[in-house]
């Protein structure tokens, strides 16, 4: 008689992967990148920390030195950057704002034109898309002229002649970039409402210009306003750390200076991200 | 009046000292490139510290300078400790030291000549560009760069960034000089000018209102300094060899000198 074999015993899924031995080096390779992490994490926010404090203690110090490099480096990122994001906002208002209001319109929907362009353009993709542009025209050059004064030693001159590099290279990079990406934003908001309603007007939509902004105008509070200034201003603050931090951090080679603008891309993105998600938390709770 | 001044010079107090000092390389802080120095540096002298290259010549500098701490040892600046000095007082202790970095000073490239010899006064005194100009005036002459005033540095060869390098370490008008291997890769002439302009600085410059400047050179190559300098010393395999004066060096049995002075 043929003796019966058991059935295989089935383990649920999960205890069925955890059951199978791991490799070491895969083991050793996440423990790596988590301990990374929290390493750049330790870092940036203790640069961040450096830096808020030298912006409170000697925003004044060296007045005629440093304010003008802040004004400099808002005419680099808000200036110059102006009729790029004039184009942006006037893409973004024909294709989604103007494209939207008409679905609404011929939804039925109307009533929430307003409701909705705020939440999405001067919420939400206004200052975000206004920090991403920013991030790839300036940050990254950031990262690159800081990485290169640190390797030829600039830096460490810097610090012979008694002039503290946060001080003077930071601070008014993060000032700088916060003033510019608020001033953006508000131009790309404007561009994109306005050319949103171009068209509208190009699709024959009824909608009067006065119904159209007055939705617009009723869906806003006053809260948008200051959120929209804090979240720019975060978003400034966060790029521009981040890239001064990977510029000056470590002291770079040549050939380090491109994987390191590449982190700060990714680690700007992140952490603009993790704010934003912060900032739709307020909103919710309010 | 010779032996008075000698004196005088013996009863100063230091104006930088280090004690029992044991200097890591600035990039491997691990790896320990001088140890055990004792060294006083007082007002009027003017050194010359040979090593050969990787002998830890820029970071005995850097820590003389008070912006690297040694690994051992206590550092003074100006009688002060400078390992437990607030750092605003240690800012300024520093400021009275002047460094020349090596290999064309460090500049800031994007600057002109004019713009980096003004920035320390500039940023310590908060004063505009033109309430800077007459000072960067006088040593931009001593220096021979008037004529390079509104040229950025980054379009300057060596020699001359080297000597922008000079006016902007003395702008602050510093008591001590410290001067990383400044003859290195110079012309003869150029060499001169630098020896020549070192001399006047010690003896006492106008620019510097007429007050002895403490000079402390190193190099590779102690042959220039022999007639110009007055104490000398070396790095050599991790220790501080001091050879004293010129007597002192003419007389020196540091088997490692004959290397520096070797054709």
């Amino acid at each position: 008689m043929e003796k019966e074999s058991a059935p295989p015993i089935k383990l649920p899924l999960l205890q069925g992967v955890l059951a199978v031995p791991l490799p070491q080096s895969y083991l050793n390779f996440v423990g790596r990148q988590i301990f990374h992490f929290l390493q750049t994490i330790q870092g940036v926010g203790s640069f961040a920390l450096i830096t808020l404090g030298v912006t409170l203690t000697k925003f004044n110090v060296a007045w005629r030195v440093t304010h003008p490099l802040i004004r400099a480096q808002v005419d680099r990122a808000g200036m110059r950057l102006l009729p790029g994001i004039a184009f942006f906002g006037l893409v973004l208002g024909l294709v989604i704002v103007g494209q939207t209001v008409s679905l609404l319109q011929k939804v039925g929907a109307e009533q929430y034109a307003g409701t909705v362009m705020v939440t999405v353009l001067i919420r939400e993709l206004g200052p975000l898309a206004t920090a991403l542009v920013v991030l790839a025209r300036v940050g990254t050059a950031i990262v690159i002229e800081l990485g290169l004064s640190r390797a030829q030693g600039e830096v460490e001159a810097l610090e012979a002649l008694g002039i503290d590099p946060v001080h003077y290279l930071v601070m008014p990079r993060v000032i700088g970039l916060a003033a510019a990406i608020f001033s953006l934003t508000v131009y790309l908001i404007l561009v994109a409402v306005f050319s949103g309603y171009l068209f509208v007007f190009l699709q024959d939509v009824p909608l009067l210009p006065g119904d159209y902004f007055g939705q617009i105008a009723s869906a806003l509070a006053w809260e948008d306003f200051v959120l929209l200034g804090l979240k720019t201003a975060t978003f400034g603050a966060i790029i521009a750390t981040v890239t001064c931090y990977q510029g000056l951090a470590q002291r770079l080679r040549l050939e380090d200076v491109s994987e390191a603008t590449t982190r700060a891309v990714a680690q700007s993105v992140a952490g603009c991200v993790l704010a934003d998600a912060l900032f739709i938390l307020v909103y919710l709770l309010r | 009046m010779n032996l008075a001044a000698n004196n005088d010079a013996v009863v100063s107090p230091p104006l930088i000292e280090l004690s029992g000092v044991s200097i890591a390389a600035a990039q491997e802080p691990g790896v320990a490139l001088v140890e055990q120095v004792n060294w006083r540096l007082r007002a009027g002298e003017y050194w010359a510290v040979g090593g050969l290259q990787w002998s830890g010549k820029s970071d005995w500098l850097t820590t003389v300078a008070g912006l690297q701490q040694p690994s051992a040892g206590v550092h003074f600046l100006f009688g002060q400790e400078t390992a437990t000095l607030p750092q605003p007082e240690l800012v300024a202790a520093r400021l009275r030291v002047g460094l020349v970095f090596e290999n064309g000073g460090r500049l800031f490239t994007q600057m002109t000549v004019e713009e980096n010899v003004a920035l320390p006064l500039r940023y310590h005194r908060n004063c505009s560009p033109e309430e800077a100009r007459e000072a960067v005036a006088g040593l931009l002459e001593l220096t021979g760069l008037t004529a390079f005033a509104s040229q950025v540095t980054g379009q300057l060869n060596r020699s001359w960034r080297q000597r922008v390098a000079l006016a902007r370490a003395l702008v602050l008008q510093p008591e001590v000089l410290l001067l990383d291997n400044p003859l290195t890769g110079l012309d003869p002439r150029q060499m001169r000018w630098w020896l020549d302009t070192l001399d006047a600085l010690n003896a006492g410059h106008p620019s510097l209102a007429h007050r002895p400047l403490a000079l402390v050179a190193t190099t590779d190559d102690l042959r220039p300094w022999q007639a110009r300098a007055r104490q000398f010393a070396l790095l050599q395999g991790r220790r501080w060899v001091p050879l004293g004066d010129r007597a002192g060096l003419a007389a020196s049995g540091e088997t490692a000198l004959h290397e520096f002075l070797a054709v």
